[in-house]
């Protein structure tokens, strides 16, 4: 037996109540992690996405910057147009490595979903297009002959909602064409996944736009001056430029108030939960004064004495801390729903990237706060004097 | 028989708005080693402040206390606290009316306890052996709500003694008592004096107090 195993037993006196306390720190931790793990998470995701977009900058036709970012990343119906041969103009830039055309359209599918969605198609140039995404693996087939063949390739996730293999038909809704698809990708975790890619050419065409297109993606050559180069772009007519810097900033900015004031809500929640440790653990001592005052009789020193209340928060802060961070663990797919429900872009893959840094992490805030709430009640503690437990019982 | 505890002139004067209560008024006293000693008086008679101040866990107003020679109450310079928790945990042992045991602790960890704090190395009996001689040998894993209150107070008593204790004092120790288990605790309280510990019990009990070597009797704060 020692001073730890006294402090522990003396948390069993009131279970509800120190049940209750451990409680309201482990939902201040489940918070705490939840949210670091948020942060590190939708960071992480952005900075994937936009690497894996193949290029470091896209010119699209000028409008607003949020619509073009969300064309970036997500894709988009585009209703502004560039002309084919900025293609050649662009490219005739000393920087440039190499430019992919590419052209977004969408239609009103009254058969997908419950009340119908639009279909968004993605017309692509065969030869550079997968040139720039040399990541994007065949789980079947593989990308079309050429820029005006009837032909598709769906993302792993298209491919899934579509229910289609290599060599199904696929009907585009509204103009009544079909196209054969040729290729199945693998998951690769990006907004790909839920791509239909057509031929630039079978889109133009279809659609109705031809020498038209959304967006073009240009991969500039190593150690080149972006900010210079984006510059030098305006120079051509009618032109939006956004690079990545652009769009990490843009949804950054975006997001970066949200975030300031969940964090915000962490911290209250840790201060509330620090508040009823502080309510515990000096109820528990105002209770025991007594019993303390005879601990003290017996010998204790005033450091003793405070050791053993300072150890009752430890372990009460401990274990709330880790039932938070398990519960934290254990429902963030749940709270990664939820998150996704309520933002209007999310980034793909895991949007909540807990690890065992951030659990530490917050472990150590949650003891930290603890051990600081634990002060006033272990001085007070350390304070009683032996008279105060023999004047209860009176002359 | 040396004396163990010497009191003289000891005054503990309270203030209740502009008026002065000496709880204790000029009391000499020497307690000597093995002797038993009861303190009697009525309610409000200044026994337990008495108690409290040869047990160095109040201080008096006036007067002076040692005990085993060294000089606790009295010099002008004031025995700092850390000093005063080693002479109380190397020399006194206390046993309370309301026992004061842990409930989340079991009889064995009870009495154990104050060795988390203190230990002292020449200390002939175990825990163990404590409580078989209280009687508890067959209680020792058990909590204190399962126990009643004689042999609570026996628990208390072991608890008291874990340190082989110089002195003993007892305040009240059969106050919740029925008279059957009163009597069990005087003739521990006996047998104890027996083996050469110093007792002194503030009581209302006749019996317990007839069972001392000596009887003092407080009113007003002053010896009679």
């Amino acid at each position: 037996m020692n001073i730890y195993s006294v402090a522990y037993k003396n948390l069993l006196r009131k279970k509800i109540r120190s049940s209750l306390t451990a409680g309201g720190i482990a939902l201040s931790a489940w918070v705490l992690v939840t949210l670091l793990g948020f942060n590190r998470g939708y960071e992480n995701g952005l900075n994937r996405d936009i690497d894996n977009l193949g290029f470091q900058v896209l010119l699209t036709a000028k409008g607003c910057p949020y619509e073009a970012a969300t064309l970036m990343l997500k894709g988009g119906t585009g209703l502004r147009y560039i002309k084919e041969d900025m293609v050649k103009a662009v490219t005739a830039n000393p920087e440039v490595e190499k430019v992919t055309p590419m052209l977004m359209q969408g239609v009103f599918d009254p058969n997908k979903g419950e009340n119908g969605a639009v279909a968004a198609y993605l017309g692509v140039d065969a030869l550079t297009f997968p040139e720039m995404k040399k990541y994007l693996e065949f789980k079947e087939g593989a990308w079309f002959k050429d820029n005006k063949a009837y032909e598709a390739v769906l993302g792993y996730e298209a491919a899934e909602l579509e229910q289609r293999e290599v060599g199904d038909k696929l009907l585009i809704p509204g103009i009544n064409a079909e196209v054969t698809v040729v290729g199945v990708l693998k998951r690769s975790g990006t907004q790909d996944d839920g791509t239909i890619f057509l031929p630039i050419g079978t889109v133009q065409s279809l659609f109705s736009k031809k020498g038209q297109l959304t967006a073009l993606g240009i991969k500039v050559k190593k150690d080149t001056d972006i900010d210079a180069f984006e510059n030098r772009l305006y120079d051509l007519p009618d032109v939006q430029v956004v690079s990545l810097a652009q769009v990490k900033s843009t949804i950054m900015g975006l997001v970066a108030s949200a975030k300031a004031i969940v964090m915000a809500l962490a911290f209250i929640a840790v201060l509330i939960a620090m508040a009823g440790v502080i309510n515990t653990i000096l109820m528990s001592v105002m209770e025991r004064t007594p019993e303390i005052g005879i601990i003290k009789s017996m010998g204790a020193m005033p450091l003793d004495v405070f050791k053993m209340i300072w150890t009752e928060t430890a372990i009460l802060c401990a274990a709330g801390g880790l039932a938070g961070i398990f519960l934290s663990l254990l429902t963030a797919k749940l709270s990664e729903a939820a998150i996704r429900h309520f933002l209007p872009y999310t980034p793909n893959g895991a949007l909540i990237a807990s690890d065992w840094r951030i659990a530490a992490t917050a472990l150590l805030v949650i003891i930290a706060g603890g051990l600081l709430s634990g002060l006033y009640p272990a001085w007070r503690a350390s304070r009683v004097r032996p008279l105060e437990a023999i004047r209860t019982e009176g002359n | 028989m040396a004396n163990l505890i010497s009191a003289s002139g000891l005054k503990k004067v309270y203030r209740r708005g502009n008026e002065e209560v000496y709880a204790v008024n000029g009391v000499d006293l020497e307690v000597k080693a093995g002797e038993m000693l009861a303190i009697t008086g009525p309610s409000g008679s200044g026994k337990t402040t008495l108690l409290n101040i040869l047990g160095c866990l109040d201080n008096p107003t006036e007067g002076s206390l040692s005990v085993e020679g060294t000089k606790i109450f009295g010099d002008k310079k004031e025995f700092p606290e850390t000093k005063l928790t080693k002479v109380r945990r190397q020399l006194f042992g206390y046993i309370f009316q309301n026992f004061y045991l842990v409930p989340t602790l079991t009889v064995l960890e009870n009495v154990k306890l104050p060795q988390i704090f203190y230990k002292n190395k020449n200390a002939r009996k175990n825990p163990d052996q404590l409580l078989k001689q209280m009687g508890l040998g067959h209680r020792i894993h058990h909590l204190p709500f399962e126990l009643s209150g004689g042999e609570m107070q026996r628990v208390a008593i072991a608890r008291a003694l874990i340190n082989e204790p110089k002195i003993l004092l007892a305040d009240e120790p059969t106050g919740n008592l029925d008279t059957h288990r009163a009597a069990e605790i005087k003739e521990i309280l006996r047998s104890l004096a027996g083996e050469g510990i110093s007792i002194v019990m503030v009581t209302h009990n006749l019996e317990m107090a007839n069972a001392a070597d000596r009887k003092i009797e407080i009113r007003d704060g002053k010896i009679h």
